[in-house]
């Protein structure tokens, strides 16, 4: 009689799951399907985010922040584990796709939120550091440039935004990174709406700069890392891209940034050179990369991936693969960097107290299967 | 009976910790930097930048004297160095990158424009081989904007013989009995078919004259694509393309049009025969149809 009841039991926790197990199992088919070394336009981007949520609902959960200025979703994939012992996490955040052209950065995006779904169970570190910190991941900012540059071949190179023509001009879009609250309109900038570093009419002008600034300004206590993905160059930048001004903690930002760099390198060989914008690129103004420092987040880097020059932006689907698991390699080595600066002793050690709610459940339930199993032989 | 076991065995289970649950030790709080806003602060340099601290406040008003190899200045120097090295010795099967810079210098020339000295390796992308080359820039610094102009000696940049595929492609165009054409290289996704590979290179060579002449210390071009390469009828020797090529200049994130006609035969080269910068192309960028 007992060895019923059990049974039953047994079958309707099984069942209960039965229709969200559907749904991840077919979630984790599309996954599985998804070619990480193509270029996907954003229709397909933005199914693939369903995808992935479906198919990792323990990991994977998405947010809406914000809407382009032609009204599309800007969507963010926020990584995370459930976090047992109530304490707040801190955050990470990545963003790609802000210049429209640089193709790699978004398919790098995807390639990371795909690297971490397949190793979070295995790779114990990773796991302990997605139970500590959220990473929140935009696979494409600038929405409507992507889209733009997938319209015909001459719209390909496109690199702004595409907001419409200011009231004396004919030309669209604004360069996002250069719109920020950051020392907007000070250098490194055009105020001629037809050229390709347009600032825009005012700092967080654009919908899409303002919707990031929102939502990282309500988290900027707990975040610990802003990384920004562009393409080309293989470059690490740390704030600031203004001359004259540094970051406090410039020493560290240029350690950890070659830390980064020296692990990328033993990938494929590759090198990225690190520096701040004025130093080894041009100077600027008005970047998100800026703005994230500025408003107090410790480590703020743009990464400029493959190549340097021979392809440019119309980097070729065969070096998608190569690209982006040195640039995966470089974005752990920054974020367990800061996550174990945040939790200085993130060891494995033994409990302080009762594991809560979540844990007593997975104790229950292995008790039972115990019990089953125990039951089922003495039977 | 059996439901005081599972009680015993679930509190057992909760005080020593099951293998899933990861812990969570008393957090740190966050080391974030003092306030890091408005206040200016010289930049505190380590190690092998110490040297260059005081070049930096001054770079951004060109600098002189030994460079950080790393930096813009040598870098852009390079970079022009890599242009010229394509224009003496570029064909279909023989093209330059810029791999590293070693060191540089840099002084003024009295008034009349800057000169650099660099110690460079130049990477041939087709024999996928690395060589040093010293090399010389001078910036000319006058009322209207003049080519930079390049000396260069490299170790051993003829070493690999491209004579014998050369003559063969050229054999191969000029018997053609339908001129050729091609469009968009790389395409959309970084593609080039591979029987028109030699006309993207050679669209390539002679870009880079344009990219010779037009640059400064305050560009750093690259080529974007080949919009288009047409082969023309000639009546000599040379085969004659006519070119639409895009040009990407990284310091004003452009991308500039120009049109290219240019000869070329195995035995004298890219030789650029014309060249017009088109107008930035304004009607291309209103948006299509739908959303």
């Amino acid at each position: 009689e007992k060895m019923k009841s059990w049974l039953l039991g047994l079958f309707l926790l099984t069942n209960t799951d039965l229709y969200t197990t559907h749904s991840v199992v077919e979630g984790l088919e599309s996954m599985q399907n998804y070619d990480y070394t193509k270029y996907h336009p954003m229709d397909e981007i933005y199914r693939w985010m369903e995808d992935v949520e479906r198919a990792n609902p323990e990991l994977i959960s998405s947010a809406v922040y914000g809407y382009t200025y032609e009204g599309r979703n800007i969507t963010l994939l926020k990584l995370g584990l459930n976090d047992t012992a109530g304490s707040e996490k801190k955050v990470i955040w990545m963003d790609c796709g802000i210049h429209a052209r640089e193709w790699i950065a978004p398919a790098f995006c995807q390639w990371f939120v795909k690297e971490i779904v397949n190793s979070y169970k295995t790779n114990k570190k990773l796991g302990q550091m997605l139970q500590n910190l959220d990473i929140y991941v935009t696979p494409v900012i600038n929405v409507d440039g992507y889209i733009f540059t997938w319209a015909n071949n001459s719209t390909r190179l496109w690199r702004k935004s595409r907001s419409l023509p200011p009231p004396d001009s004919t030309c669209y879009g604004v360069d996002l990174n250069r719109n920020f609250k950051a020392n907007w309109g000070t250098i490194g900038v055009s105020f001629d709406s037809c050229e390709n570093t347009y600032c825009g009419k005012s700092a967080g002008s654009e919908p899409e700069a303002q919707a990031v600034m929102d939502f990282v300004g309500t988290m900027v206590n707990q975040t610990l890392c802003f990384l920004t993905i562009h393409s080309a160059g293989q470059l690490i930048l740390l704030p600031y891209g203004h001359p004259e001004i540094s970051a406090p903690n410039y020493n560290e930002l240029v350690s950890v940034g070659q830390a980064a760099a020296v692990e990328m390198k033993k990938v494929h060989g590759m090198n990225y050179t690190v520096g701040t914008s004025p130093q080894i690129l041009y100077p600027n103004s008005g970047s998100s990369r800026d703005w994230a420092r500025l408003i107090g987040i410790p480590f703020s880097y743009t990464f400029e991936l493959r190549d340097k020059g021979e392809f440019g932006h119309l980097l070729p689907e065969d070096h998608i693969q190569p690209a982006c698991e040195e640039a995966y390699v470089g974005a752990l080595s920054i974020i367990t960097y800061v996550h174990d600066k945040a939790f200085k002793n993130s060891a494995v050690t033994t409990v302080k107290h009762f594991t809560l709610v979540s844990g007593f459940t997975m104790t229950i339930w292995s008790t039972i299967v115990a019990v089953f199993v125990t039951t089922g032989f003495m039977v | 009976m059996g439901l005081r076991i599972i009680v015993v065995l679930a509190v057992l289970m909760g005080v020593t910790g099951s293998p899933t649950t990861t812990v969570r030790p008393e957090t740190t709080s966050v080391d974030t930097a003092a306030h890091p806003n408005s206040i200016p602060e010289t930049a505190e340099e380590t190690g092998q930048n110490e040297v260059f601290s005081e070049e930096e406040a001054a770079e951004d008003v060109m600098a002189t004297g030994e460079l950080n190899p790393n930096h813009y200045p040598a870098q852009r120097a390079a970079k022009v160095v890599q242009h010229y090295l394509t224009t003496r010795y570029g064909s279909p099967y023989r093209l330059f990158g810029l791999h590293r810079v070693h060191s540089g210098n840099a002084e003024d020339v009295g008034d009349s424009g800057r000169k650099y000295q660099l110690e460079i390796s130049v990477h041939e992308i087709i024999s996928n081989t690395t060589q040093k080359c010293s090399a010389e820039v001078f910036f000319p610094h006058g009322q209207k904007q003049e080519s930079p102009q390049v000396q260069a000696s490299c170790e051993e940049l003829l070493n690999i013989s491209t004579k014998a595929q050369e003559e063969a492609l050229y054999q191969q165009y000029k018997m053609n009995q339908t001129l050729l054409s091609a469009q968009n290289l790389p395409d959309s996704h970084g593609h080039i078919e591979p029987d028109v590979k030699p006309l993207w290179h050679l669209g390539i060579v002679a870009s880079s004259f344009i990219m010779l002449k037009e640059s400064s210390e305050n560009t750093l071009y690259n080529m974007a694509q080949v919009a288009n390469i047409t082969q023309l009828e000639t009546e000599n020797e040379q085969l004659k393309f006519d070119c639409h090529t895009l040009l990407h200049d990284m310091v004003s994130q452009e991308i500039l049009h120009w049109k290219l006609l240019f000869a070329w035969s195995p035995a004298e080269g890219v030789k650029v025969l014309q060249m017009e910068q088109l107008p930035h192309c304004q009607h291309c960028e209103k948006p299509p149809n739908t959303n």
